[in-house]
């Protein structure tokens, strides 16, 4: 079907939004509760729009386009009125941005940006709820939240776990767990992907360093066989925070407890450093080439003595393509044995 | 992953995919809430899965032979069977066929103590359906029937014809991020990369020429064979590179034994890990954040996986150290990069002859990828089998090898959970899991706890032949009467103190998921 | 059962037990009847009826002697029902001093001379009854009386003759519109489902009534359940519908209880379930009770909550006619236009068509509530003016007051002030001038009302109840309540009326639901129409409706003070000093201390006691007194 947008003519298909036809012929419409894996909600207004002889701004991102209609989306009336609802969310919501994780990576704060919104006209209650990180991995401040329902729907149709939604009304409408409680739950951590402002916020990256500040490297999930595609944000030489790539990948934005906060390991003091070898029982430091050198030796006398049969190698399912066909290329090629197996079976 | 969502049907046996496979289950549950399809999900415990799921089949741990074989039975004689498939894609039908006379649905509630109408409903639910997959994992794996399992799936697979097309098929889901990729390029005793068998003259002659060395053509031994022959003192030296043997092998007193009487023992490593405490020599390896490579996923996806951050201090990555070794050993091994090295597995491995590092962007590419141009390959088995034919094989049940008795009177099965991740090496030092789930637990039902006084949150002994930990009780119903799990990533409390090493005769698996144990306060 | 229950051949005493009866003192009343007919063991029938309307003279008891006319009691106390009855029942002579009304004969039924008739009095004779056609008259647990009135005619009429469209057609051609409020045309909303595509379809009654002061619908669902029911079906059987839900509030119990007998009883008539009177037709109802939240009464939300969900509305379109109830075509309409149906079945389009104007045909009923003197539950023809509603009907400003303006639609609505009472009731023309039909709530205000207050009042309301789904609701909403909270403390700053038109046509143009898209409407058709009001509260800080404490000064007029000390004993917080004989001065109330509770001035037995802030005088005492600013 066709349908005009800002005088762009567009055939547009049928059951898609407004949003999205306009997306296609390379429209922006500013949105902050829309996500596209996520069914439509409406309930910013940000992306509204005017359809010509209808008497009321419509959501771009719920209504579905119609035949021959003739569609605004930038006009000054528009950007006027969601300067308002700009305004309106900010009068409730904390002037932090200076300290806040989320400063440079925050939806609301680029559109404030963009629709020029200074002061706040609207002065009134804000809702003040403390702040809740007493669960393991999420601070969750909902001074901050706007109330886009990201989480909620990505915790219930993505995840199929929907262990919050939205509770109390209007104005203190609050999103919670049952009976309010602290956040108890797969801990997926995708809530905390969707979320456009600093409302939700991983705990063991507060601080870090912000958006900014970081590299980022996309790679692949190092724990189960799924392979996320993940991209890990890097400020001097530190993984200070790991979330779903956004390019095509087989997690679709999703990730897994471990994939999304069991990153800190690599930096864990824990590390071996340095290689080491046992002298008495016990580990004394030594240089590559003493830990190289001694290890060949050994590896030669045994297999001088007890033939390259008497050497195994295990390999290792955790680590590359590379760092596994060199190492049996070692084993057959160096060795000369065909003991090489990894955990494949535990 | 998106291909469950083209099932009608989706049948999940011995995984509990949505704390394993967190992210694959997503698309289980999506398939099941949003595009119709029904869910089987047929595991001992009462997995989250459960909840989603049409049907629950909770057999006893090491009965999944007989399970599946009834599901069969009862798929032949109501005629459900899909003749043209058998005819034309298969052979060996009609041999399986009276090797399930004895498995009447009455026959097999007594075995597996799944209530016939439910065997029944799901062997019509899956031959009706005209597009379904079943997923797998270790739960029926670790067996010494593990083989036998996989065949009877395969047997039901093939006597349905649903497999060859999207939506269809049956999914093994790999455990580890490169278990898949591992087994490819040949870190296994009897291939070279791509499954090519070492004792093949053919294959030895190829890679000879192309490593330049001289090869051995007696087949290797596999990791459980290896402890074996530690222990016999066949094995005098050992190579380990990125592996806990001592806390994820069966039966950790024998495994320590075997490993001790090691005349050298090198670890190649990230962290001390029970196994380095061992070595003569540790040397220190990078993370998966500390450098290029590739990984290849359960759907034989090859991905790129990319240098972030240096290692700390002199670690290093782990194919920098082998060349290290392999040079300083004398066997000259020259490569810039990681690309370098996936050139030459290209050019020695069909199914990854097209791949290179400049091709693996964003998605990456599924194997077999036969040339630079091929954009690979998503469902196997489309016209024809590796094989040609699909072959039935019959499946006897054989019981587990340790049952329950007077004096272990509990079925232990072992497993993973959502938060840890195997021997715990890297969740148990990150700070949130570490904060999350401190410690082990044993899983014991309602009715037990009653009948022993023992409360939840309590700490308990749990015993077999072989070993004996403490470890803190967890009272719940995802675990029927008779049947305890604990997982495996805790070391203070580790599960294969208990375990057994009997090995299924084939793949050399241990049976992990059942050995007979007891609880005392 | 006829109008005056002539066929009976026993006295019957009719009690109205609606909720307003009951509210008004129906039960004890009812105790006290039964009592002194079983202690003079006096042989008469007890009969329970829903309302008929008269909220104002409550608690109503009827007697129908056989063969006589019905007699309608007010305001009935138990302490003179033994009265009434002794001599109406036991002699049939009708208590005089208390009697209302009789009803006009029919079957041959013998009047009562000196007695006026129901029908012709004021608050009855511009009414015409035809959603209430049967509350007050018949026992709505009884499926054979409702039979009885023809009852079930037009659901055998449609099921046996009438092909869908059929139905359809004679529903379009009516003219009715959706009585919820918004007055879309009921035969289209029923034609979009029917040509919706859809393997199923649903029908859902809207019995989620949440304007405050509003009781239409509980009214008719207490009174006449099957109505509604008999609507549903026709309805059903039109869209192509198998299952149909009320939605109806947890808060009227009665009207909950009413249905859970009516139901059950339609289907042991075969009225509902499968194969309806052998039609081959299935139609069958589900009771959905709602937890009060006045948003479950936008549609979207109400499908939400009867699919479990929280009660939040979703975007439209898609509409319910396509995508509704668990994603299928669904109909909705509220309880009025159900049951209007069997009657336009029953009578023809052009009978219903000929009440009415062009744009608004049928009735309407109205909850009649706020300063009137007759309060109560009225059906009128579409294009009656307020005018004769409130003066004809509701006889007027009670307690002498002039009158203010009336507020159609409720929160969602407007006001209509004295200027313009001659507004006839349709949709248009309300809409016109600032208001809107709504579903019924009537509220009139007169010269004590404060229009910032009454603003105030139906903004608190919607805050409270905005679901907090989108913004402009959830926080426009709660801000130009406390631009309106600020202006009644006297902190107005000069420019909240700008404000308040701004964001208030941002929160109607921006919001999801009807709910935040009509929530300014109160505010902004007073700010229309009491412009100065608004004005004198920002600017000068007074009231002149004396309503807003906060900005009026309590005085005492020292020339006229006799003196009494009655003040001074009763100011709870001690600020007037003097006011007694001993003092020898008139008393003085000290500003800073007072709190404005307004004991003084409803305490002083002298009116001496006066209120400064005010531009004009609104109580009559302070006119008498001469103490009007200009």
């Amino acid at each position: 079907m066709k349908v005009t947008i800002d005088n762009k003519e567009i055939i547009a298909n049928n059951g898609e939004t407004i949003l999205e036809a306009a997306k296609r012929a390379g429209i922006n419409i500013p949105t902050l509760c829309h996500h596209p894996k996520l069914s439509n909600y409406g309930g910013c207004r940000v992306c509204m729009v005017e359809i010509k002889g209808m008497n009321r701004f419509v959501a771009s991102c719920t209504t579905p386009v119609a035949d021959n209609i003739v569609v605004e989306t930038n006009t000054t009336n528009i950007r006027q009125s969601r300067k308002t609802v700009l305004e309106l969310i900010l009068s409730d919501h904390p002037n932090d941005c200076m300290t806040c994780d989320k400063t440079g990576d925050c939806t609301l704060q680029d559109l404030a940006y963009e629709y020029g919104v200074k002061e706040n006209p609207y002065i009134g209650a804000m809702r003040q709820y403390p702040t809740e990180d007493k669960n393991p991995y999420i601070i969750r401040d909902f001074s901050k939240c706007i109330l886009c329902a990201k989480c909620t729907r990505v915790c219930n149709e993505i995840r199929g776990v929907g262990a919050i939604d939205i509770m109390k009304r209007g104005f203190y409408a609050k999103v919670a767990m049952p009976f309010d409680e602290v956040l108890d739950c797969e801990f997926c951590g995708n809530c905390v992907d969707v979320c456009p402002v600093g409302s939700l916020t991983e705990k063991i990256a507060k601080g870090k360093g912000r958006t900014w500040e970081t590299r980022k490297v996309d790679t692949i999930c190092a724990y189960c066989g799924v392979g996320c595609g993940i991209t890990l944000h890097i400020k001097d030489n530190t993984v200070i925070k790991v979330t779903p790539t956004e390019k095509e990948s087989v997690n679709n934005g999703s990730l897994c407890v471990k994939g999304k906060f069991a990153y800190d390991f690599i930096n864990s003091a824990d590390r071996l450093k340095k290689p080491l070898i046992k002298k008495d029982g016990k580990f004394v430091e030594a240089t590559w080439d003493e830990a190289i050198d001694y290890t060949v030796k050994r590896l030669k006398e045994i297999k001088e003595k007890h033939g390259s049969d008497s050497i195994g190698g295990l390999s290792s399912a955790r680590c590359t393509n590379e760092d596994n066909y060199l190492f049996q290329k070692f084993m057959r090629a160096g060795i000369g044995t065909n003991n090489v197996d990894h955990c494949a079976r535990y | 992953m998106e291909e469950a969502e083209k099932a009608d049907v989706i049948f999940v046996i011995g995984s509990n995919t949505t704390e394993t496979h967190p992210v694959a289950a997503l698309g289980i549950k999506k398939a099941v809430r949003y595009k119709g399809a029904k869910l089987i999900v047929a595991d001992p415990r009462r997995i989250d899965l459960c909840r989603f799921a049409d049907l629950h089949l909770g057999h006893r741990p090491g009965t999944d032979a007989a399970l599946i074989n009834g599901l069969l039975k009862v798929i032949i004689d109501e005629d459900l069977t899909d003749k043209k498939f058998i005819a034309e894609r298969t052979e060996c039908f009609d041999d399986i066929k009276d090797s399930l006379k004895q498995f009447t649905p009455e026959y097999v509630e007594k075995i597996t103590g799944v209530p016939k109408e439910r065997i029944i409903n799901a062997a019509r639910m899956y031959a009706n359906a005209k597009n379904a997959l079943i997923y797998y994992t270790m739960g029926i794996t670790q067996h010494t029937n593990g083989t036998g399992n996989v065949r009877a799936l395969a047997n039901l697979v093939l006597s349905t014809g649903k497999i060859g097309r999207e939506g269809s098929g049956l999914n093994p889901l790999r455990g580890q991020n490169n278990v898949q990729g591992a087994c490819d390029v040949g870190a296994l005793p009897e291939y070279y990369s791509g499954y090519q068998k070492v004792n093949d003259e053919k294959n030895q002659e190829k890679f000879e020429k192309a490593w330049g060395a001289r090869l051995s053509n007696k087949l290797g031994l596999t990791a459980t064979e290896m402890t074996e022959a530690a222990d016999a003192e066949r094995l005098k030296a050992m190579y380990v590179m990125g592996e806990n043997p001592l806390l994820s092998d069966p039966d950790i007193n024998h495994t320590r034994h075997a490993f001790e009487k090691l005349e050298f023992l090198v670890v190649q490593d990230i962290f001390m890990s029970e196994t380095a405490e061992l070595a003569d020599v540790v040397l220190p390896a990078s993370c998966f954040a500390e450098k290029d490579g590739t990984f290849t996923n359960t759907e034989r996806r090859i991905q790129m996986v990319r240098k972030a951050v240096e290692p700390p201090e002199e670690a290093t990555e782990d194919w920098k150290i082998i060349i290290k070794l392999s040079n300083a050993f004398g066997y000259k091994m020259e490569y810039k990069s990681p690309a370098d090295i996936m050139d030459e597995i290209a050019a020695n491995t069909p199914q990854y002859a097209g791949i290179s590092f400049d091709r693996l962007n964003g998605l990456g590419i599924q194997w077999p990828c036969p040339d630079k141009n091929h954009s690979g390959t998503r469902t196997l088995h489309k016209e024809k089998f590796t094989r040609g034919k699909g072959l039935f094989t019959k499946v006897e049940f054989i019981p587990s090898r340790e049952l329950p008795d007077n004096e272990y009177p509990f079925i232990l099965t072992t497993g993973r959970m959502l938060t840890h991740y195997h021997t715990g090496t890297m969740t148990r030092r990150s700070a949130g899991p570490n904060e999350h789930v401190k410690e082990g637990y044993v899983e014991l039902s309602h009715e037990d706890a009653n009948r022993l006084n023992i409360k939840n949150g309590e700490k308990v002994k749990v015993s077999s032949r072989r070993g004996q930990i403490d470890i803190k009780a967890k009272v719940t119903d995802m675990v029927s009467q008779g049947i305890v799990f604990i997982p495996f990533h805790f070391k203070e409390a580790a599960a294969n103190m208990l375990t057994s090493r009997e090995l299924d005769p084939v793949a050399k698996i241990p049976e992990l998921k059942s050995c007979a144990v007891k609880i005392e306060k | 059962m006829t109008k005056n229950e002539t066929m009976t051949n026993k006295p019957k005493i009719i009690l109205g037990m609606g909720t307003c009866g009951v509210a008004a003192g129906a039960k004890a009343l009812l105790e006290k009847v039964e009592g002194y007919i079983k202690e003079k063991k006096i042989d008469a029938e007890i009969v329970h009826v829903g309302c008929i309307g008269m909220c104002h003279e409550e608690p109503l008891l009827d007697i129908v002697m056989p063969k006589r006319t019905r007699v309608i009691y007010g305001k009935v106390t138990a302490d003179i029902v033994s009265k009434i009855i002794h001599s109406h029942v036991q002699q049939d002579k009708p208590e005089k001093e208390h009697v209302l009304s009789q009803m006009l004969p029919d079957d041959g039924a013998n009047p009562y001379p000196g007695i006026p008739y129901y029908e012709e009095m004021p608050f009855n004779r511009k009414q015409q009854r035809i959603v209430l056609k049967n509350c007050g008259f018949i026992n709505p647990l009884s499926i054979d009386e409702y039979i009885a009135r023809d009852g079930y005619e037009s659901a055998r009429k449609v099921l046996l003759s009438m092909k869908p469209e059929e139905v359809i057609d004679v529903v379009k051609r009516s003219g009715l519109r959706g009585r919820g409020g918004a007055g879309f045309p009921t035969g289209s909303k029923w034609e979009f489902c029917r040509k919706a595509m859809g393997d199923k379809k649903y029908l859902i009654c809207n019995a989620d009534e949440g304007d405050p002061g509003a009781f239409m619908d509980r009214s008719v669902l207490e009174g006449d359940p099957h109505s509604v029911l008999e609507g549903m079906i026709i309805a059903g059987y039109a869209i192509g519908a198998n299952e149909g839900y009320i939605y109806v509030r947890a808060e009227y119990p009665l009207a909950v209880k009413h249905l859970k007998l009516a139901v059950p009883h339609a289907r042991e008539n075969g009225l509902l379930g499968k194969n309806i009177l052998g039609t081959g037709f299935d139609f069958d109802i589900e009771l959905k009770q709602g937890a009060g939240a006045f948003v479950c009464g936008e549609e979207t939300a109400l499908i939400a909550s009867i699919e479990g969900e929280r009660g939040m509305p979703r975007s439209k379109p898609p509409f319910p006619a396509n995508k509704g109830l668990w994603g299928k075509p669904t109909n909705i309409n509220n309880v009025e236009t159900f049951a209007n149906v069997p009657q336009i079945i029953l009578k023809g389009a052009e009978w219903y068509a000929n009440f009415g104007t062009e744009k608004s045909r049928g009735t309407k009923v109205f909850a009649l509530t706020g300063k009137i003197n007759r309060t109560g539950l009225i059906e009128v023809p579409m294009g009656i003016s307020l005018k004769e509603i409130v003066f004809d009907i509701g006889g007027g400003i009670s307690d002498g007051k002039a009158f203010k303006a009336v507020q159609t639609g409720g929160p969602s609505g407007g006001c209509i002030p004295s200027e313009i009472i001659d507004t006839p009731v349709e949709y248009e023309t309300l809409a016109a001038v600032g208001a809107i039909m709504g579903s019924g709530g009537m509220v009139v205000m007169d010269n004590a009302s404060c229009m910032v207050e009454m603003a105030r009042f139906f903004l608190n309301f919607t805050t409270d109840e905005s679901c907090g789904k989108c913004v402009p609701c959830r926080i426009g909403t709660k801000r130009l309540l406390e631009i309106l909270e600020r202006i009644i403390a006297g902190k107005a700053k000069g420019n909240e009326m700008d404000i308040l038109v701004e964001l208030g046509s941002t929160v109607k143009a921006a919001s999801l639901c009807g709910l935040g898209q009509t929530a300014p409407n109160p505010v902004l058709s007073m700010m229309r129409y009491f412009k100065d009001e608004y004005e004198e509260h920002i600017k000068d800080k007074s009231c002149r409706a004396g309503a807003c404490t906060a900005l009026s000064r309590y005085i005492v007029s020292p020339d006229t003070c006799k003196m009494c000390g009655i003040c001074v004993k009763g100011c709870p917080v001690d600020a007037i000093s003097d006011g007694t004989k001993k003092s020898k001065k008139p008393a003085f109330i000290h500003d800073d201390k007072c709190i404005r509770c307004g004991i003084c001035f409803e305490k002083c037995p002298f009116d001496v006691i006066y209120t400064k802030g005010a531009k004009k005088a609104v109580h009559a005492k302070e006119e008498a007194l001469g103490e009007v600013k200009a």
